[in-house]
């Protein structure tokens, strides 16, 4: 057994892609199941319809939207999750580096149609380009933020660097807003159409009268996020930097003391949070076509919120907790109207990630995957 | 140069100098203000002297007398000739308010506070369900509303609902406070974020089952009280000096004017009244170090409570009087973008200082409304003039249009909090007991 753990090809492949699916599965099943009961309940009350049978058509589609969405919350989550891990405190303008990679890498698209390489490229290639760009940029972003507005404030009341954040994220939203409206005039960005990616697979699933549909997309997306996070988890458990890493999270005198030159390394995870956050924009990017300066808010709050609900400064922990949340909001978005017969609809779906917030933080604040590296002030 | 300019300061400070400046600025800034009543120079003019009157060693009545004789006779007179100044300074007074009860919050208590619009927002909806024909529509749907409609309550209600205002803010604060408080510093940050935005959700989304809040369309026309005799005969008596008769419209903003005035009077002794009471030690005490607190025997949840439903009844207020002022609400006013407004108001006067807080709360609303507007009319000027930009030789004229600073108010916001973060964080005019504590080298490290 020792030597199966040892094993790096286990460590750092099966592992965590073994990990990635339990969870999304496990997550899925137990939703499924409690919307299904509720639906069992709750039956009696509606005559003209069969709430059961209503419920199940739509369940396939209602989970690959939420493993969809949720990978990307996790991808964020990761990024508030390390930060808070090393500095311990909320990187607000996480949110904005991530709605610059997504931006970033539509704009790229956009250029390749300009110069009418759009249609002549591998689809896949412009995505995986649109990415690495998304990653150098965000990355990139994140640490020269971390430079000039957090690190001089290093050792100061905790509340100091928290207003810090908020006031980078007000000014990098206008900041990019300005720089998108002096250069093409407006300040919303369309992903180009190209490919076909949009289009369907179309599983035929035994027992079911109509064939399961899965978006190219949706898969491209998940793929992408698993491979990401897969990279992720050699860094951080196979790497030297990523020793680093943990080292300064655990205790930073430490580690100072221990040779680890600490604002190096708090640079590092500014740059790969970063990065991985400008990835998890071009995925939503995708997923959403359309961004603007101001759509990283929602987003970056709902998968802070994830960070929050696996255990914040715990990693495993934020990639469950964004699944979770993408699964319960995908699920609160379709079933709410049809339990409250179109009383309360999808639009509530962005305070329904507050409420759990809310309700994670009153009965275990420690998130669901306990033990973190937080509150040690 | 610095000891030059400080000498002078010390010079003018002394004897009866700091009056002669504090009329000179007076008498200039009003006289070109009646003379050009357009000019942003001459209102800045105006508006240093409460600044000359706070800052330099006046006889405490001559302070006062001047005070008064700006607030009461010379804004109002002005503002009647150029109606915009008192909306401006209606503005600065609404923001004022806020941002003191905001201070109590993050100031005094050291409980950061992101969704502080929301507390207004529940004082504006208050009025503006109960004072409009909202109630009678409840089972229409948004936008069709019947024609015929009767208002619910009688104009005078608006007094009872300032206070109603103050009651169910508080109560929000009380509400949201007892879930929140067992969560530390920068978690409630995000949990009251969320809070604003829940409010902000609810007043879009509920207009249905039942039309409470007419959705995004927002509900429009709410009632303004009923005008007191005193203000109608006041109005009538300024005639000969603002050169008409003042219109019932122009009438309402000075009556609106010293409303806020008034609440703004309530606010500051409240406030002040609170920092130095054993309510607000005990704040100063649990900002400063909880732990300590409660071995002290502070009550923690009940004063953390009460910092919250303090802080939140000041914008309850200010929500009533703004529905009845604007006739109007709608979701957008209560955005999370005004909660950080105040939050730089706060931060850029200084944390826990009254004057400051008041200073920053005029400031950036002198800045959002007036400033970043006037800039922007000087950029769209040299856009069509032939000028060029002297050192790079650009002509303005192929400026980008979009280059409108009015827009860039976030951006403003940003930076102002980034700069006085890293820079100066105890605030343009720092507490007195954070100055007598530490310093302000101390802190900033």
């Amino acid at each position: 057994m020792k030597q199966i753990a040892a094993n790096p090809v286990y460590k750092f492949l099966l592992f965590p892609v073994g990990q990635i699916i339990l969870f999304a599965l496990g997550a899925s099943v137990i939703l499924s199941l409690v919307t299904v009961l509720l639906a069992y309940l709750f039956k009696s009350n509606f005559i003209d319809f069969d709430l059961v049978e209503r419920i199940m058509l739509i369940l396939p589609q209602v989970i690959i939207n939420g493993l969809t969405i949720g990978f990307v919350y996790s991808t964020i989550a990761l990024g508030y999750t390390m930060v808070y891990g090393v500095l311990e405190f909320i990187n607000f303008s996480h949110s904005e580096i991530f709605m610059v990679g997504g931006i970033v890498g539509i704009q790229l698209m956009a250029y390749f149609e300009h110069t009418g390489a759009l249609a002549t490229m591998n689809e896949y290639l412009v995505i995986a380009l649109a990415i690495v760009l998304a990653l150098i940029v965000s990355g990139s972003l994140a640490v020269i933020v971390e430079r000039t507005a957090y690190k001089p404030l290093r050792g100061a009341p905790k509340l100091v660097p928290l207003i810090s954040a908020i006031g980078m994220s007000f000014f990098l939203q206008d900041l990019v807003r300005l720089i998108l409206s002096l250069t093409t005039g407006e300040f919303n960005v369309i992903l180009p159409k190209f490919g076909t990616y949009d289009e369907f697979w179309k599983l035929a699933v035994p027992g079911m009268e109509d064939p399961l549909r899965i978006q190219i997309k949706s898969a491209l997306i998940v793929g992408i996020a698993i491979l990401m996070l897969v990279i992720l988890n050699f860094l951080v458990n196979g790497t030297k930097v990523g020793k680093a890493i943990r080292a300064v999270a655990q205790d930073r005198p430490s580690a100072s003391l221990m040779g680890i030159n600490v604002n190096q390394i708090i640079s590092i995870t500014f740059l790969i949070g970063g990065a991985l956050g400008g990835a998890a924009g071009v995925l939503f990017a995708l997923k959403a076509t359309k961004l603007d300066p101001f759509s990283g808010f929602f987003p970056g709050l709902k998968a802070f919120t994830s960070a929050v609900l696996g255990g914040i400064g715990n990693l495993t922990g934020a990639l469950l907790g964004g699944l979770v949340l993408g699964l319960l909001e995908s699920f609160a978005a379709s079933y709410l109207g049809i339990f409250t017969n179109g009383a309360f609809g999808a639009e509530y779906k962005d305070i329904f990630a507050f409420a759990i917030l809310i309700v994670v933080l009153i009965f275990r604040p420690s998130g669901l995957l306990g033990q973190t590296v937080g509150q040690k002030a | 140069m610095n000891t030059f300019f400080s000498d002078l300061y010390k010079k003018a400070n002394t004897g009866f100098w700091p009056v002669v400046i504090a009329f000179a600025f007076l008498v200039v800034g009003t006289i070109s203000v009646y003379l050009n009543p357009r000019s942003l120079f001459a209102f800045l003019t105006l508006l240093t002297t409460p600044v000359i009157l706070y800052f330099m060693k006046i006889d405490t009545k001559v302070k006062v007398f001047i005070g008064l004789l700006l607030l009461i006779v010379i804004l109002p007179v002005l503002g009647i000739r150029n109606i915009f100044y008192l909306e401006v300074i209606f503005q600065m007074a609404v923001f004022s308010a806020l941002a003191l009860g905001l201070n109590i919050v993050i100031g005094m208590a050291g409980l950061l506070d992101l969704g502080y619009v929301a507390f207004y927002a529940v004082g504006a909806y208050a009025w503006a369900i109960f004072g409009s024909k909202q109630m009678s529509l409840l089972h229409s749907i948004p936008g069709a509303a019947p024609a015929n409609a009767e208002f619910f309550l009688d104009a005078r209600w608006f007094w009872l609902f300032i206070f109603l205002g103050v009651g169910l803010a508080a109560l929000m604060g009380i509400l949201l406070g007892l879930p929140v408080l067992r969560v530390k510093g920068d978690y409630l940050a995000i949990v009251t974020l969320g809070f604003g935005e829940v409010i902000r959700v609810l007043a879009l989304n509920l207009d249905k089952p039942l039309n409470l809040t007419n959705g995004p369309q927002g509900i429009t026309p709410i009632q303004r009280p009923p005008l007191p005799g005193v203000v109608q005969a006041l109005g009538n008596a300024l005639t000969p000096l603002v050169g008409h008769v003042p219109t019932e419209a122009e009438i309402y903003n000075v009556f609106f004017y010293f409303l806020a005035l008034i609440i703004i009077g309530i606010a500051i002794v409240v406030a002040t009244r609170l920092e130095d009471s054993r309510i607000g030690r005990a704040w100063t005490a649990i900002r400063e170090d909880e732990t300590a607190a409660i071995a002290m025997g502070i009550p923690l949840v009940k004063m953390k409570l009460a910092a919250f439903a303090a802080g939140a009844s000041f914008a309850g207020a200010m929500g009533a009087v703004y529905a009845a002022n604007r006739t109007f609400v709608s979701p957008e006013t209560f955005s999370f973008q005004v909660s950080i407004g105040v939050l730089t108001m706060v931060i850029l006067g200084g944390l826990g200082s009254i004057p400051g807080v008041i200073f920053g709360a005029s400031a950036v609303t002198l800045l959002n409304i007036q400033i970043l507007q006037n800039f922007s009319l000087y950029l769209s000027d040299l856009r069509q003039s032939d000028a060029v930009i002297p050192i790079i030789n650009f002509p303005w004229k192929n400026l980008s249009n979009q280059l409108d600073p009015a827009k860039y108010q976030k951006l403003v916001f940003g930076l102002i909090l980034i700069l006085m973060m890293i820079f100066r964080p105890s605030g343009l005019i720092p507490a007195a007991r954070r100055q007598r504590e530490l310093g302000d080298e101390k802190e900033a490290e």
